[in-house]
């Protein structure tokens, strides 16, 4: 074990696997030379060569193409997008073709592309260095959706997309590179002592498709991914509450026995995500938590998001969802 | 890595590198191009086969020792041509003072035009009043041309409550309509084939307007670069397509956006004239945008240029370039300084005196202090305060719609 933060964790994932699979390539703007404008893939051209970790040309729809090609013919592309906000000129090349090669092909094809990329705010990016779009990939069969949110599980959860045969979409909460991020933009700790930044420097999974219990208690679930789990956790700290904390780490496919069985036992559900409320992928926790725990709920669940609007520069700390937010959404489930 | 053939297998396809990386020595090789090279045909008339030595050669104006001559020659007036100055120098030292209050968390983040003043400020000089500007982040002194306040830019920098897009948008991302100027979108490329639509609105509505809008050599990577290319050539209407090669794309050497040497060619095939210009020299690159507003009024359509420079400073004020170029790199571009070689011309042409510009930049440096201490009383990003809390939610549809007007109340602010 070793104390890592969450970029070096990433790093470390890469690594094992540009060490384990000559099939395993990276490629994106700034990742190979730099070692990415987040310094992830840092150390990795050095040391692997720049046949396999390179520079991309700026332009994502090019860059997901060749993932898309290269993952057909037998490679096994790590590709990575410099803000999640840049996807959207890869979105079709993701949408329409990754996601249903394997299909539209009758299974004689299949692409297995990790698409990495930093999202969220909380570093006063504005509109475009901030954006958390993981409800526009939950909505389209065919990829898998994993969204890391500390050095521990981003590096089994990568580990475990780079080896599936599904292309995934993998995003990085940015604002928990270097520290967890309680909702306070003062308190900016680091990973140090954490109790997940202890990271063995060998190769270790966490399936896709299993959430973690990060905190137990009783009386009311709260679900969060990414940044909003730290968030979250000081949120129920604050509102006093006993609540079992689910990081959902997969958003496709989801843990449905994790949630289910929390939601059953404490009656009360309460879901945090900073992208927008509408479609945002809270609704589709909340519509499934109520059909399949209905007879168990004691209450409405709760949403507590980012609002829907554009992601603000200045006024970033009225957007995001904070500890507040989080506490009072917790009490409001248990009114009677 | 070159993919070279062995027995018949390829050693792996081709992956270029920058030429040179820290620790080396910075090289160019020097320039052949001279002010003689290359005549100016008629905006009316050419064809793109008329410019094809324009784009594989260099439009220079100034030599290496400020003497203006040849062709594309503009016969400015020293009046002019001071003024060119004066708004470069005070890009400089705007830039410099921006570069200090990001240090100190007045504004979040920063990107400078060292080495690029000319391009913007040029450029538009040599424009109508009303045509359109569609800017990247690297081409802000578009608005000291068109009479934008200094205050009202550091607003903009600093999200305060002045800030006329509402602390919405990251330092920068300038909005000026007054000016022309459309609003700066982060993701790169995007304005490049918007503005091919501007221009046949412009067109269709029967306007003599034209239309001009700057990419990135990275950027022209992007799809909306081959957009914009394709629409223009195929619609003819009065834009001006600029790719300003600064050699750079972050970290990123323009090998990798390109295979070629040269961003003008590219132009030619689709029929629309090309020009490459050289970005540091002022008159060279007023010209050639003159040409292409001709053209343009001609009704002849597009005009592509790429502007060869070198962009001097870091990214931005994230980024650190001496961890992936020589950090004197700059010093050896062979195009020099923009502003010193615009202010060597003058000087030659007994029109300007060190003395004069060593008092122009303590005037400018005061007016900008003087700008700057102005804004901060608006407040600064830092200490607030920003711009109401209520600005999140309007103006993200014409009227404000019941859900969001729901969830401005769930926040009560
Ligand atoms: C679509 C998109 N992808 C990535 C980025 C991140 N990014 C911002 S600037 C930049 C480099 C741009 O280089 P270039 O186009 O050469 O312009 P320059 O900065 O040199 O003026 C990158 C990769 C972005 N803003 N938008
Ligand atoms: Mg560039």
């Amino acid at each position: 074990m070793t104390e890592m933060n969450m970029i070096q964790s990433l790093n470390s994932a890469l690594n094992n696997m540009l060490e384990s699979d000559p099939n395993v390539l990276i490629f994106g703007e700034d990742v190979g030379y730099f070692g990415g404008v987040f310094r992830v893939t840092d150390g990795l051209q050095e040391k692997h060569g720049s046949n396999r970790v390179f520079d991309a040309p700026l332009a994502e729809g090019g860059i997901a193409a060749i993932a898309f090609g290269m993952g057909l013919n037998g490679l096994r592309p790590v590709m990575e997008i410099q803000f999640a906000d840049y996807i959207f000129p890869a979105y079709d090349q993701i949408v329409n073709e990754m996601a249903k090669l394997r299909h539209r092909s009758g299974g004689e094809f299949s692409t297995p592309v990790t698409i990495r990329t930093p999202a969220g705010g909380g570093i006063k990016g504005g509109h475009h260095h901030s954006q958390s779009p993981e409800g526009q990939f939950t909505h389209t069969p065919g990829i898998k959706v994993v969204y890391c949110s500390n050095p521990y599980n981003a590096k089994g959860l990568l580990i475990s997309a780079i080896e599936c045969n599904d292309p995934v979409v993998f995003f990085e909460p940015k604002r928990c590179y270097r520290g967890p991020f309680y909702g306070d933009p003062h308190n900016v700790p680091t990973w140090k002592g954490h109790q997940y930044s202890d990271v063995p420097e060998e190769h270790y999974t966490i399936p896709i498709g299993e959430a973690n219990m990060v905190m137990e208690g009783d009386k009311c679930t709260v679900i969060a991914w990414g940044a909003m789990v730290h968030v979250a956790e000081q949120g129920i700290k604050d509102s006093g509450i006993s609540c079992d904390l689910i990081d959902l780490q997969s958003l496709i496919p989801w843990d449905k026995d994790a949630v289910v069985n929390s939601v059953k036992k404490t009656g009360r559900c309460v879901i945090v995500h900073e992208a927008p409320k509408t479609s945002g992928f809270g609704a589709e926790m909340s519509a499934s938590v109520q059909e399949r725990c209905f007879y168990h709920l004691e209450n409405p669940i709760e949403r507590v998001t980012g609002w829907d609007t554009p992601f603000p520069h200045s006024t970033e700390w009225d957007y995001l969802p904070n500890p507040q937010r989080i506490a009072d959404a917790i009490k409001r489930t248990q009114e009677d | 890595m070159t993919g070279e053939a062995q027995d018949g297998r390829l050693d792996g396809f081709t992956v270029p590198d920058a030429p040179r990386r820290p620790g080396e020595q910075a090289h160019f090789e020097p320039w052949t191009f001279t002010p003689q090279d290359l005549n100016r045909p008629d905006p009316k008339t050419c064809t793109s086969a008329d410019t094809s030595e324009h784009a594989s050669g260099l439009v220079r104006v100034l030599d290496d020792d400020g003497i203006a001559s040849g062709a594309w020659h503009p016969n400015l007036s020293p009046d002019e041509l001071r003024q060119g100055l004066e708004m470069m120098c005070r890009l400089r030292i705007f830039d410099d003072r921006m570069m200090k209050m990001q240090r100190t968390g007045k504004l979040s983040f920063y990107m400078r035009s060292l080495g690029e003043e000319a391009i913007a400020i040029s450029q538009t000089m040599a424009l109508q009043e009303h045509d359109w500007l569609f800017p990247t982040y690297r081409q802000p002194g578009c608005q000291f041309v068109r009479g934008r306040s200094m205050v009202s830019m550091i607003n903009h920098c600093i999200g305060n409550v002045e800030d006329n897009v509402k602390g919405r948008q990251m330092p920068v991302h300038y909005t000026y309509r007054e000016g022309h100027y459309i609003s700066v979108s982060s993701p790169v490329g995007t304005q490049f084939s918007q503005a091919v639509g501007v221009a046949m609105a412009s067109a269709y509505k029967g306007e003599d307007q034209a239309t001009i809008t700057w990419i990135g050599d990275g950027a022209s990577a992007e799809g909306d670069y081959h957009y914009a290319v394709n629409f223009a050539s195929i619609f003819k209407p009065p834009v001006i397509l600029c790719v300003v090669n600064n050699q750079w794309a972050i970290s990123t050497h323009r090998h990798f956006a390109s295979g070629g040497n040269n961003f003008a060619t590219r132009a030619l095939p689709y029929g629309i004239p090309s020009f490459r210009v050289d970005g540091n020299d002022f008159l060279a690159l007023y010209s050639v945008t003159k040409w292409a507003r001709e053209r343009a009024s001609a009704g002849m359509g597009a005009t592509h240029i790429e502007i060869l420079t070198y962009r001097a400073g870091a990214h931005s004020s994230s980024d650190d370039a001496s961890l992936y170029r020589p950090a004197d790199e700059h010093e050896h571009w062979p195009g020099g300084d923009p502003i010193d070689r615009l202010k060597n011309h003058l000087i030659t042409t007994g029109e300007w005196s060190e003395e004069k510009q060593i008092a122009l930049e303590q005037q400018l440096d005061e007016e900008v202090v003087a700008a700057y201490k102005e804004a901060v009383t608006h407040g600064d990003l830092a200490n607030g305060p920003w711009p109401p809390a209520s600005t999140i939610f309007t103006e993200v549809y014409e009227e404000v719609p019941w859900h969001i007007q729901e969830q401005r109340e769930e926040l009560g602010k």
